[in-house]
């Protein structure tokens, strides 16, 4: 039984009120003493969204420390603030415009306050830059705009304050202007908005200024209620970040947010850096709303999977034709905030979404002067606080990544010494790789990072497996090593299954009975399709006697794509017999021996293999010859 | 048509489970303190909308001996209701010296026997992390706040030398004797809690609908916990008033205001 009165359904309809809409967070940077918290003071005073009291509170405060009021202080709630009239932390306030509810966040302009300014602009879906009309662009109005491209700040408004300082003069605008949205230009940043503006006359802020006539456009409120909210990232690829499994009851329920993308009952996810599949069975969820649809970019989530895979923190999942890269070293840009510098050779944690590993700076590239966007190249071994670096980092375990140009969430992380966030990057570069191509038909099939077309574009050929057959004395052995010499000369990799390396060892257990004889080259055809799989020719010289052992050698080599040739090494009984180079067919004739091929045992001649070579005709060398006329061309690296 | 549309409280709401869940992975021994109010109830039930109908960690109510009656019966309640191992914690070692409203000022007696009870019984249980239902809006000074925030083994909150927060990467680590406060709520605003009980249709003591043109916006110690003037008898009157008014929410608790500063000074030593 529930206390409360029962809720009404009106504000489920998210245009029937405020307060259901997409809330736009705004942070506030430019250099210090540019009038950042005068802007912010006269916003809300302007659009009255103090409470009762707040602007005699700090009256009276102003009054009790001996000052002047003015509109920043309205900020600056803590006690020290006001002592020593500068921002010290970020601050979030709420306001309110006829079109939309806003969140300031306030960041400080002092240099080594730099990780507060990160933390309130990582939250921010616009930024105002502030630069005062007077000075100009200054140092920390560049780093701050340097540091906003790298948290992938979209919308920048930027306000020219203090104009009743230079008399609001168009000339000194348009040079500010100029020479700020070049600067902007090269980071990438879309400045739209250039709004000359006096904070504390309340010029531009709120309301068109009679002072400034000679710019018509739109005022700092107006600009902002003219930015549309950053669209959540539902068309991007899924990537769905594990952050946890619960099994508190009898469910199994992988639980994380969708990062991107969306996420729907019935979706086929490809689990990295496991590379395993599952299907989404339910989206799970404890008093939400039945049938609620896909999830999508932002949503908090517990999934249950059709089939019980292993997941845990850190996974990403995605779907099968859009898999992020797996890589353990990377390039990236990373800026650095604490005192203690970044170190070569180091080991730190780095934290990506919900992964966890250990890793190293292998190198640093280029080290950027984030105020003049110069970069030098100088083999440096550290990053000093307020750098930022263009490295090359490597990871101890797998890491899932995106580049975040592409998915910004998957596409950057933080460094983590001693327990502290000491920086964060971006990173470039990454190679995608289609999985899907690397996938053969058979999902069992554990397929090997590194495709079958990789190793045979690194060897220049491509494994395969050329089975040889023949009655024993037939020459298989003979031709077997004499090809592979001939393969080994042209630098190719090969290799020799024989009775010889194969009964002794892995087969010491099988005999001759049909039974054994069957698996025996059950067994030669699997390990041959490894090898050929691993990118060896590899060249097999068994009797293998039976039509249908053969052509399964044949299904099992199909399996992973190698190429598989039957060479049927012809010679006629007799001669073989004549030949007899281990004296087998005299034990036979003997008795002393059962089941020999050809004596007392059957050997099924190749109907139709692809090459065939006469020992009782051809010598050795023309034998090879023939092979190799034929074998070459197959094994040709394609694509 | 797929419904991929999400509204603010949607926002909030799943950017609290997510805290709910990195909290709960990061910290071994995590507890979540109850005063039963509003904010209080909104995170009960986020903490189930993110384990999936439980809590996993046990509730901790500091009882001051000043609670409303009408409180505790809710607390017995609503324990039941969401089936939470609530541990409730008195500290009887400052009553039994005598402190208490009738005698002390506000600000000494809510150190005592809020701050100073939580020090108590987070030595006994040895927590490394609470999580709080802290919002921005409420002060100033918890406008600075982080969602995870790191207290040292004094309880004392460094709001000068916090830790940066950014891409969703928290500090997750306290050393002995430390502790991290998880806030979850950071992001709400009064009329988001409100908004969102009446979505959710959350159980909260009945204190704060009017009853005789008086309500209360703000629960805390009855002694220094006044009713505001109101009608305002539903959550819809509530959302209403609260869009009009210009009154801060902890006008009526008195501790705040009994000298400039008192929230800055209440809070540096520890004061949730």
């Amino acid at each position: 039984m529930n206390k409360a009165p029962s809720s009404s359904s009106s504000i489920k309809n998210p245009v029937s009120s405020i307060g259901a809409q997409q809330k736009l967070r705004v942070v506030f940077v430019g250099h210090v003493d540019h009038g950042k918290s005068t802007l912010i003071g006269r916003i809300l005073h302007d659009t009255d969204s103090l409470s009762e009291g707040k602007i005699e509170q700090v009256k009276k405060a102003c009054a009790a420390e001996g000052m002047e009021f003015e509109f920043a202080f309205l900020l600056d709630a803590l006690l020290e603030e006001q002592k020593q009239n500068v921002t010290i932390d970020t601050t979030e306030i709420p306001f309110r415009t006829t079109r939309r509810q806003y969140a300031i966040i306030d960041a400080p302009g002092h240099k080594e306050f730099l990780k507060n300014m990160i933390t309130g602009a990582s939250r921010a879906d616009a930024a105002i830059l502030v630069i005062s009309a007077d000075e100009g662009v200054r140092e920390q109005s560049r780093r701050h705009a340097y540091l906003l491209s790298m948290l992938g700040i979209k919308h920048v408004i930027v306000v020219v304050n203090k104009m009743d300082l230079v008399d609001y003069s168009e000339k000194r605008f348009r040079e500010i202007e100029q020479e700020y949205r070049k600067f902007l230009r090269e980071l990438g940043l879309d400045a739209r908005t250039f709004i000359p503006a006096s904070a504390k006359e309340g010029e531009n802020v709120a309301r068109a200024s009679m002072k400034i006539k000679w710019y018509c456009a739109a005022s700092v409120l107006e600009a902002l209620d003219l930015l549309e909210p950053q669209q959540r990232d539902t068309d991007l690829p899924l990537r769905f970040c594990v952050q946890d499994v619960y099994r508190f009851d009898g469910r199994r329920i992988i639980a994380g947010r969708v990062e991107t993308g969306t996420l729907k009952v019935g979706d086929q996810l490809v689990f990295s850096p496991a590379n395993k599949s599952s299907v989404v069975a339910a989206i799970e969820g404890w008093n939400a709303p039945e049938n609620n649809g896909p999830a999508v970019a932002g949503d908090s989530i517990g999934i249950t999977l059709s089939e019980q895979i292993f997941v845990e923190r850190g996974y990403v999942a995605s779907h099968e034709n859009e898999t992020p890269i797996e890589t353990n070293r990377f390039h990236a840009d990373l800026f650095w905030i604490v005192r203690e510098p970044l170190r070569v050779g180091h080991l730190y944690s780095l934290r990506l979404a919900t992964q966890d590993v250990k890793c190293e700076v292998v190198s640093i590239e280029r080290v950027m002067d984030s105020s003049t966007l110069e970069s030098k190249v100088d083999g440096r071994e550290q990053l000093e606080r307020n750098e930022i670096g263009r490295l090359t980092i490597q990871t101890r375990g797998r890491l899932v990544i995106d580049n975040h140009d592409r998915i910004p969430s998957l596409g950057r992380f933080v460094i983590i010494g001693d327990g502290q966030i000491c920086g964060g990057g971006t990173i470039f570069g990454g190679v995608y790789t289609d999985r899907t191509v690397a996938k053969s038909k058979n999902i069992f099939w554990t397929e090997g990072k590194i495709t079958a077309g990789a190793r045979a574009m690194r060897s220049g050929h491509r494994g395969a497996v050329i089975w040889l057959t023949g009655l024993s004395g037939a020459g298989k052995s003979t031709v077997a090593q004499a090809l592979e010499r001939e393969l080994f000369q042209r630098a190719m990799h090969t290799y020799v299954l024989d009775g010889d390396n194969i009964r002794h060892g892995l087969n010491s257990n099988l005999g001759f009975s049909p039974d054994d004889r069957v698996e025996n080259i059950r067994r030669v055809s699997e390990v041959a399709k490894l090898m050929a799989d691993s990118g060896t020719v590899v060249i097999t010289a068994f009797i293998s006697p039976y039509r249908m052992d053969r052509s399964r050698a044949r299904e099992i080599a199909l399996e992973s794509n190698a190429e598989f040739i039957e060479v049927f090494v012809d010679a006629p009984l007799a001669v073989c017999e004549r030949r007899d180079p281990k004296n087998l067919y005299k034990k036979a004739r003997a008795g002393q021996i059962r089941e020999f091929t050809g004596i007392d045992a059957p050997y099924e001649a190749p109907e139709d293999p692809e090459i065939v070579v006469h020992t009782d005709r051809q010598s050795v060398d023309e034998s090879v010859a023939t092979i190799l006329e034929q074998l070459l061309p197959r094994l040709r690296a394609v694509e | 048509m797929t419904q991929t549309t999400r509204t603010h409280l949607d926002d909030l709401e799943n950017q609290s489970i997510f805290i709910f869940r990195e909290a709960y992975h990061a910290f071994k021994n995590i507890a979540m303190p109850w005063s039963m109010g509003k904010d209080s109830n909104v995170l009960v039930w986020l903490a189930r909308k993110a384990f999936f109908g439980r809590v996993p960690f046990p509730v901790l109510h500091i009882d001051t001996t000043y609670e409303f009656p009408e409180m505790l019966e809710f607390r017995e309640w609503a324990a039941k209701h969401h089936n939470l191992n609530l541990i409730v914690k008195i500290n009887t070692e400052a009553r039994a010296r005598g402190i208490g409203y009738e005698t002390h000022d506000p600000v000494t007696v809510t150190h005592e026997l809020k701050t100073v009870a939580l020090q108590q019984v987070l030595a006994e249980y040895k927590w490394d992390a609470l999580i709080t239902g802290i919002r921005r809006d409420e002060d100033p000074t918890r406008a600075k706040e982080r969602y995870f925030s790191p207290r040292n083994a004094q309880f004392e909150w460094d709001y000068k030398d916090q830790p940066p927060e950014f891409w969703s990467q928290f500090v997750t680590t306290a050393s002995k004797g430390e502790h991290v406060r998880i806030q979850p709520l950071l992001d709400w605003t009064e009329v988001d809690i409100w908004r969102y009980i009446q979505r959710e249709n959350i159980p909260i003591p009945q204190m704060y609908f009017a009853r005789n043109g008086k309500r209360f916006r703000s629960l805390g110690c009855s002694p220094i916990t006044h009713p505001i003037e109101s009608n305002a008898s539903t959550i819809d009157e509530i959302i209403t008033e609260l869009e009009a008014t210009k009154t801060t929410e902890r006008a009526g608790r008195a501790q705040d205001h009994y000298e400039r500063n008192a929230m800055q000074k209440l809070r540096a030593k520890g004061f949730l």
